[in-house]
């Protein structure tokens, strides 16, 4: 068993005491966890869908922009956070499985370790309420 | 390979008659191939007694810190090998973005703190930084992951021959987690000491101290044989005694999570002066 680099673990125990919707995934852009609050703006809870690859992910919750434009997975803050290893943010809209769409702000940014070592990235989001 | 635990305490040397059977010297273990190559795991107070038992003939020596905290590193200017000329010492540890491992412990041995500076050694040193690398020394194939501990911090796994031990005097892994232990993809330290002869593991607080002191870098000793369980390590040595804990205590504390966990593996207390050969 690949166990996980301790600054992702560190950043899912963060993620799991935080109020706020998480995202982590790994330096491919797979997702590997989002907490609680999260799954309350997704609908799906975490155990039921576990990790995805980026490029389930990415498409699944349906992100579009304020002009209802499909979003391509590289023009999200988190894919660019891996792709690029810079901070990004943005504001989209997505499709929980309820298929209500929400209005998000997003801000992501990679997850640099000692000596370089890029293990991936997490993603702050929240429902904008307007 | 032989394994030798040279100072088991924890945080502060604590000599006196109450620490007499575990031990008051900070964390130093060595480990000593079938070549003859020697592995000094960190450089507490112990190291000092280690260094006398080495001959002024050997040639070359590796010392592996952990981390840089004071109790593993306090030891270091009284390793007698760093005063013999022409001894090649090499130094490996933590990798930090900030500064280099060398400037860091140059800081300790310098003025006001030390003063003997690093140069004024007769010894040849050579720095290595560790991040999650493996590398060869000598005889000896060393695994070295960050492990949960305030600043950067190594955890060792050793192998010779097919014979493993896992060294990780200062650790965590049940901060944050929300059940521990969890999976073993999201468990610190896991890969280190997945199924070890011997796992040299933190066992600082009893669980009541614990919860006092989450997040200080260091496990409960139920949390230890936890973590030994959930790696299958077949040998646990609780290790990094904290300074406060008599030899009684830590009897114990041994003797209660013993009885209450019923672990499967060999419990072998940390003892300064006990000897394992793997």
């Amino acid at each position: 068993m690949n166990q996980r680099d301790i600054e992702v673990i560190l950043a899912r125990n963060l993620a799991e005491h935080l109020a706020m919707p998480i995202f982590i995934v790994n330096p491919f852009g797979d997702l590997l966890f989002y907490n609680e609050p999260a799954e309350m703006i997704l609908g799906y809870r975490f155990d039921e869908t576990g990790p995805m690859p980026a490029s389930r992910w990415a498409t699944i919750f349906q992100p579009v922009d304020s002009d209802g434009r499909p979003l391509a997975p590289s023009e999200l803050p988190l894919m660019i956070a891996t792709s690029e290893r810079h901070p990004a943010h943005s504001s989209f809209s997505i499709k929980g499985f309820d298929e209500r769409l929400r209005q998000i702000e997003v801000t992501a940014f990679p997850l640099i370790g000692q000596s370089d070592r890029f293990v991936g990235a997490m993603a702050i989001f929240w429902e904008v309420h307007r | 390979m032989i394994v030798k635990l040279w100072g088991t305490r924890g945080s502060l040397a604590s000599p006196g008659p109450d620490t007499v059977r575990y031990g008051g010297n900070t964390s130093c273990v060595s480990v000593e191939g079938s070549n003859g190559t020697v592995l000094v795991l960190d450089a507490g107070t112990g190291v000092r007694v280690l260094g006398q038992s080495i001959s002024p003939d050997i040639e070359r020596i590796h010392i592996l810190f952990t981390h840089l905290h004071m109790d593993h590193v306090q030891g270091l200017p009284f390793f007698e090998p760093l005063r013999l000329a022409g001894v090649e010492v090499h130094i490996w540890g933590p990798a930090n973005a900030s500064t280099s491992l060398e400037n860091r412990l140059v800081r300790y041995l310098s003025p006001p703190l030390f003063p003997v500076r690093v140069h004024d050694l007769l010894s040849k040193l050579y720095f290595h930084e560790l991040s999650n690398d493996r590398t060869e020394i000598g005889e000896f194939e060393v695994k070295a992951q960050m492990v949960i501990h305030p600043n950067p911090t190594l955890g060792f796994r050793i192998q010779e021959n097919g014979a493993t031990i896992a060294y990780l005097p200062d650790h965590e892994p049940a901060l944050g987690a929300k059940g521990f232990p969890e999976s073993a993809e999201w468990t610190s330290g896991y890969d280190l000491s997945e199924g070890v002869d011997l796992l040299i593991h933190d066992c600082q607080y009893t669980t009541q101290e614990y919860t006092e002191r989450i997040g200080f870098g260091h496990s409960s000793i139920m949390d230890s044989f936890r973590f030994a369980a959930e790696v299958n390590a077949k040998e646990l040595v609780p290790f990094h005694h904290d300074p406060g804990h008599s030899d009684d205590l830590i009897d114990d504390m041994i003797l209660q999570t013993l009885t209450e966990f019923q672990p499967k593996f060999t419990v072998t207390p940390g003892m300064e002066g006990a000897v394992f050969t793997i």
